[in-house]
């Protein structure tokens, strides 16, 4: 027997209820600060955006005029009406106003304003990467949890084996190839879904309509969720992996729970945190729309007007979406954090 | 009366490479009320045996012989009677100041599940009995609401033992209690532990490396090597007058408290334990064993009887029992 078993007895009193309850740092405290912390990163973006479209070479004005002859006079007149013959600092100024004053410009394209023609587009990438992503997410997330919880087995190879195939065909072939199959018809199979635009040309009424706007969503839909659905199977197993070897995951097996009682009370709640930061990550990009799937089905989205935009080039429409991409990135990340705050309490105290 | 009989358990995990045998024919016996300690290095197959106990073990390990608890086998009981078997029979204390305790979940709330798994409780009358279970190791009851990082590592084992009292159990296995707290923490824990089994009579498997923390804990100590019990006996003697080398070498390690002599020179064991898969022939021991003779690396060793109630498979201990 050794000497401090003995000595330490006292200790265990002085061990016991002597210490102070905290006080617990609220949540709405912390969500502010984040808010914060957005905040200031939208302002960096707003100031970076100005310079960076700026610094881009060729000059609008003689994208505009498309090679045509135009005089000098006429190039400075275009230059006076579009602002751009005003020195930097005061073009920064009034960009500054005007973006926050929500005023994005006018598209050199459609001559629109740029606000009005993202509000038109953004429905139907909401409407088509939303779903998407939530067919996504809830594909990977299941098989993810079946393929790690039976880790080695074949519904386990046989599913990450598949999401990871999917995952590293090109989008763009993919969508393609899809749409020849099942749009087009091979041989004489004919093809059976539609694979252009978001409704038909006569589109009925009512309840109908919706039907012919879900047909015309099940391709793009398809291959988005294809190609995406593989990173949150991986993310899932993975992170279920790590939580099965925990002691607690053995502790709560010797408590008498059931298999899936085991899984669903303790393993996957810890193996789906780093899921939701991925999937809020993801929900910022949705908004930036899916370039690729919507410019192969001609889906009038946001992604297809990004396209469109470079392609031309309209600067003040590029503009417009960038920022937008990318504070609804930001609001996703806070949100994210926020979310994350709520369902892990090892951040909270942190 | 007997609560806990192993009869020649051998545990095995298939893996690509072959077959590991981890626990090779252990027999012991715990009574009612007692506390019994198994020590021995990583790798000699103790915690192997504390997880076969309940059935905690992978897929992949073979388990043979016999476990009887309370008389009945648990290695033929149906899936449904182990569950119930589990935590209102045996309960474990894991290394709680790692990762014995799930991160999102308040400690109230795991304390209280197997109550409610067991159907032992309803939710109110759980709470009262967390409260209750929280003040018997020493923690105020508002700390139910805590989550375990917020708790010290100390704490959080008080928690373990509180969760495992929960069903009032009649065996608590707890493996390697103690391992990964500070000396004054763990002398504290130890404690409890003492107390707490005796006061609910509750008998008590303990594993460690530690010698010096089993012999203070436990009336009977085993000590593994290669997935074997070498020794056995009252843990006194055990500890102060091993007959086995390398229980001698493990009592040795740890340096005797007011004894500088023993803290300048702590003594330990060289070479490290045998890779499983390629046993060495004779005594499994004798590539390490400081008095090996020639005949160790062929004889086939046992337990020997090695005095009143104690044995031990060394041919030194044979020889000396044998002539007198």
């Amino acid at each position: 027997m050794t000497a401090p078993l003995e000595a330490a007895e006292p200790a265990v009193q002085a061990a016991g209820p002597g210490d102070e309850r905290p006080v617990r740092r609220g949540t709405l405290q912390y969500a502010l600060s984040k808010v914060g912390g957005a905040l200031f990163s939208i302002a960096m973006v707003i100031v970076a955006t100005f310079f960076v479209f700026r610094l881009l070479p060729g000059d609008p004005v003689r994208n505009l005029a498309q090679g045509r002859n135009m005089t000098p006079a006429q190039l400075d007149l275009e230059r006076h009406r579009l602002g751009l013959d005003k020195p930097l600092i005061n073009q920064f100024f009034d960009f500054v106003g005007n973006t926050l004053r929500l005023d994005l410009g006018t598209s050199y394209e459609y001559k629109r304003p740029v606000l009005d023609l993202i509000g038109e587009r953004i429905g139907p990438t909401l409407l088509l990467a939303g779903t998407g992503l939530v067919i996504a997410v809830s594909l990977g997330v299941w098989q993810g949890t079946r393929a790690g919880w039976r880790h080695g087995g074949r519904f386990d190879r046989f599913s990450t084996g598949t999401s990871l195939v999917l995952w590293s065909v090109p989008t763009f072939w993919l969508g393609l190839l899809l749409m020849m199959v099942f749009g087009v018809g091979i041989g004489p199979i004919p093809g059976v879904l539609p694979f252009r635009g978001i409704e038909s040309v006569d589109a009925p009424d009512g309840f109908a309509y919706l039907l012919d706007v879900a047909s015309h969503m099940v391709l793009p839909c398809l291959t988005m969720v294809a190609v995406i659905y593989a990173q949150y199977l991986l993310v899932m197993r993975s992170s279920l992996l790590e939580e099965v070897s925990q002691d607690y995951v053995t502790v709560a097996r010797a408590k008498g729970l059931r298999d899936d009682e085991v899984r669903r009370r303790h393993a996957v709640p810890n193996a789906l945190l780093p899921t939701v930061t991925l999937v809020f990550m993801r929900i910022g990009f949705v908004v930036g729309g899916a370039v690729t799937v919507e410019t192969i089905y001609t889906w009038p989205g946001l992604g297809q007007l990004f396209y469109e935009a470079i392609v031309v080039p309209d600067f003040t429409l590029m503009q417009g979406t960038f920022m937008l991409i990318t504070v609804a990135v930001i609001i996703m990340n806070t949100l994210a954090d926020v979310v994350y705050h709520l369902l892990d309490p090892r951040v909270r105290s942190a | 009366m007997t609560l806990l009989e192993l009869d020649d358990l051998s545990v095995t995990y298939r893996i690509a490479a072959g077959e590991v045998p981890a626990v090779r024919g252990v027999s012991l016996t715990l009574d009612s009320g007692a506390a019994l300690g198994v020590a021995g290095e990583s790798g000699s197959g103790k915690s192997t045996l504390a997880m076969a106990l309940l059935r905690l073990l992978p897929r992949d390990a073979r388990v043979g012989g016999r476990i009887l608890l309370g008389g009945e086998d648990v290695l033929t009981m149906k899936w449904g009677r182990m569950r119930a078997v589990r935590w209102a029979e045996a309960s474990i204390v894991f290394q709680g100041a790692q990762h014995g305790l799930n991160p999102v979940r308040r400690v109230g709330d795991q304390i209280a599940e197997p109550l409610l798994v067991h159907g032992q409780a309803r939710p109110e009358a759980a709470r009262k009995r967390v409260s209750e279970l929280l003040e018997q190791v020493g923690l105020p009851t508002w700390r139910a609401r805590s989550y375990p990082h917020e708790l010290s590592g100390g704490q959080r084992q008080r928690v373990m033992i509180a969760m495992a009292l929960a069903c009032s159990p009649r065996l608590i296995i707890a493996d390697e209690p103690t391992t990964a707290l500070d000396v004054m923490v763990q002398a504290q824990v130890l404690t409890l532990i003492k107390e707490l089994v005796a006061e609910h009579d509750i008998s008590l498997l303990m594993i460690s490396h530690d010698l010096s923390v089993l012999a203070d804990v436990c009336d009977q100590l085993a000590v593994m090597y290669a997935g074997r019990v070498v020794e056995h006996g009252p843990s006194g003697e055990v500890f102060h007058d091993a007959r086995h080398p390398y229980s001698r070498a493990l009592a040795a390690a740890f340096p005797t408290v007011g004894d500088p002599a023993s803290r300048m020179a702590p003594k330990g064991l060289g070479g490290d334990p045998p890779d499983p898969m390629r046993l060495p022939g004779g005594c499994a021991f004798h590539p390490r064993c400081p008095v090996a003779l020639e005949e160790c690396a062929s004889l086939d060793v046992a337990l020997w009887l090695a005095g009143p109630g104690r044995t031990a498979a060394c041919v030194h201990v044979r020889e000396k029992e044998g002539a007198s």
